[in-house]
């Protein structure tokens, strides 16, 4: 029987490994990651690209192509309390179709690659309130409505019977929302929901999301790369780097009190909209190391100024380091912070 | 003889581009025109940067695409100061803007589709020398060099794009647009595609690069944040227009522009102490293609009044208090307003 570690979590993800077979060869796209979502609360998955951050979170609903093989547990509990292995499931089975379809929605990045573009707005968003609502096409038709004008699209009666072409790239967004409002999710998975955006229009979609996410009582786990968002829009912060979480915690302590030296390279690399003119940004140096080989020891030694020996043969473990803080790093021992770490 | 200013290196006098709309059989009949860029003046001086930003469609890119003549602009005047004197590039034959090519170069947003697969980087890099008469010795001289100063190792210059990371690929860009000397950049959102930590590598190569070559650089971004490490200088378009133009810290600090304002406004700061105020701004720029006179913002500015339906503000200069700041807007209630900029 699955149990959660605790009981408040309505997501928990254990030791999830995936990897693609490619011509090429093995991509290792997620070495062992470990992440929870409390119920109503919201989580940023924070790296560059390449790091996991999206294959890990689409594993969730089994949104993974062919060539994946994956291990690891994701456990989800379900509204009648049940916890169910999704990972465990069919792929092309009836329960995780029915997940899929009512329990955990997905936003995605490109809005115009994820809506159909021979199906009207009212064909996208009825579907799945029909099949796992038992709604009548009227009934569906009448809720889409009422969905458009809550995501701020202007004429909903008239725009419903419109294709997403007639639609703008901010628009389509809000449809997407909407579409995955309609079935009353537990979870929202948005995966760079903004990314594809405008920045006035970045803005009045992340404010919708927020508000949504207030009046449904939404769980959410939102993938970015962007900090400044985050920072803004959710409760926890895991921070990825090649396949791996390397720190976790409240928003407030990873920008107050980074500790792993990833994670402050990349707070010390955004451009500040204070900052001045020829001033030079911190960087970090080097490269995203191939994901084609699994790293022995830490992702990050080769690019990190404290890396020592230990560093490039074993994997750190995770230490917590305060309430709610978590970080895998050898600079860390027991909860104690060592030396070095206190200079760096 | 064309006559310039001697600090300026580049002056944009009224540039427009309309993209004709074409419909019926065979698309043969012209029903309007789409105005891309619509009258924008500015200058950029010696070895400065001027920041060109907007959103997707505010024609940023048309301009500086017009500028180098990679599009024929439809009106106006393009000065440029090349090794031989001023020219006007709109007017240049083809043998002309070969030799001034040779002055201003381009690099591009997209590191993957801006450098051909099938080429190692030497030919790469070496194509605008070859294109001008450098022999095949002086052409791998030069591009060990090249490599050198865009922080890449020389020996790399055999190798393929693919064995590159999306910054280094960038730097290879560079590196193509430095071939030939060039007194003047044109980056088009040039460090838009990476990720953080190595958009910070090429906005330094750029800022280091500048010091060190005395370049001078268009830089076109939608990132404010980018812009304000890069640029000496900043106009903001909107639909076509230049609706602000001013020295990097006065617009940021006090932008005029009510479009300016909610811009800066809407960047999310990586800081969850700050409260994001992110100012909503009415409509879609749709409702603003419609306006046929007054001002291109007025549908979606909460401070429009029946003046800016009705009539075309200019841009004009305004006065800063300060010596030796200039700051432009096109506004009829600059002077009114108060509007928040960031510090």
């Amino acid at each position: 029987m699955n149990k959660m570690s605790n009981s408040n979590n309505l997501l928990e993800i254990r030791d999830l490994v995936v990897k693609f077979k490619t011509e090429e060869g093995i991509v290792n796209a997620v070495n062992g990651v470990n992440y929870s979502v409390p119920e109503g609360c919201s989580i940023g998955v924070v790296g560059e690209s390449g790091c996991g951050k999206t294959v890990s979170a689409y594993s969730i609903t089994r949104l993974l192509p062919k060539n994946a093989t994956f291990s690891g547990q994701i456990l989800y509990k379900e509204r009648n309390g049940k916890v169910t292995d999704t990972l465990a499931l069919p792929a092309e089975g009836k329960e995780i179709r029915r997940l899929r379809g009512r329990d955990i929605s997905m936003i995605f990045q490109e809005p115009m690659s994820s809506l159909s573009p021979v199906h009207t707005i009212n064909n996208q968003l009825s579907e799945a309130m029909i099949l796992f609502q038992n709604m009548s096409k009227q009934e569906a038709r009448e809720r889409s409505i009422e969905l458009l004008d809550l995501v701020g699209i202007p004429n909903p009666s008239r725009r419903v019977d419109e294709y997403p072409f007639q639609f703008s790239g901010g628009m389509r967004q809000r449809v997407m929302i909407a579409m995955a409002l309609a079935r009353n999710p537990r979870l929202l998975i948005a995966d760079e929901p903004t990314t594809a955006l405008d920045v006035t229009l970045q803005a009045q979609v992340l404010k919708l999301i927020q508000n949504m996410q207030n009046e449904f009582n939404l769980s959410m786990i939102l993938i970015t790369h962007d900090l400044g968002v985050v920072a803004h829009m959710v409760d926890y912060i895991y921070i990825m780097y090649l396949g791996r979480v390397v720190e976790r915690g409240k928003v407030v302590d990873i920008f107050d009190n980074p500790l792993h030296p990833y994670t402050k390279g990349l707070l010390n690399s955004i451009p500040k909209l204070k900052g001045k003119r020829g001033e030079r940004v911190s960087s970090i140096p080097g490269t995203v190391p191939s994901t084609y080989v699994v790293p022995v020891g830490c992702g990050f030694a080769a690019r990190c100024p404290y890396a020592k020996e230990q560093c490039f043969k074993e994997l750190p473990d995770r230490v917590l380091v305060e309430d709610e803080h978590e970080v895998s790093c050898f600079l860390f021992n027991g909860g104690e912070v060592k030396e070095d770490a206190a200079n760096a | 003889m064309l006559q310039m200013p001697n600090d300026v290196i580049l002056q944009v006098k009224g540039l427009k581009k309309y993209f004709p709309i074409e419909s019926g059989f065979l698309r043969r009949q012209v029903t309007g025109y789409v105005k891309a860029v619509d009258d924008i003046s500015f200058s950029i001086k010696k070895g400065t940067t001027l920041g060109l930003v907007g959103e997707s469609g505010c024609g940023k890119t048309t301009a500086a695409r017009s500028i180098l003549r990679a599009i024929e602009p439809t009106a106006g005047e393009v000065l440029f100061r090349t090794r031989d004197g001023v020219v006007d590039v709109t007017k240049l034959d083809k043998h002309g803007l070969k030799q001034a090519r040779a002055d201003m170069q381009m690099v591009f947003q997209d590191p993957y589709s801006s450098l051909n697969p099938r080429m190692p980087v030497l030919d790469i890099v070496a194509e605008p020398l070859r294109a001008h008469g450098y022999s095949r010795k002086e052409c791998e001289e030069r591009v060990a060099e090249l490599l050198e100063l865009v922080g890449l190792r020389p020996e790399y210059s055999r190798r393929f794009p693919h064995s590159f990371s999306g910054g280094q690929r960038q730097r290879i860009g560079v590196a193509r647009a430095l071939a030939l000397n060039p007194s003047f950049i044109v980056a088009d959102e040039a460090v838009s595609a990476l990720d953080v930590s190595v958009q910070a590598q090429v906005m330094n190569l750029l800022l280091d690069l500048q010091e060190q070559l005395g370049l001078s650089y268009l830089f076109i971004g939608h990132d404010l944040s980018v812009v304000r490490y890069l640029c000496d200088q900043v106009a903001v378009m909107y639909l076509g227009k230049i609706v602000e133009l001013a020295d990097v810290d006065s617009l940021y600090t006090y932008p005029k522009h009510p479009y300016t304002s909610v811009l800066l406004s809407a960047v999310p700061d990586a800081d969850p102490h700050t409260e994001w105020k992110a100012k909503s701004i009415k409509g879609e720029i749709s409702d603003s293609m419609k306006q046929s006179k007054g001002c291109m913002f007025a549908p979606r500015c909460e401070f429009a009044s029946k003046l800016c339906w009705e009539e075309i503000p200019e841009l004009k200069d305004i006065d800063t208090g300060e010596e030796g700041v200039t700051h432009q807007v096109a506004c009829h209630h600059a002077t009114e307003l108060s509007l928040e900029g960031v510090g």
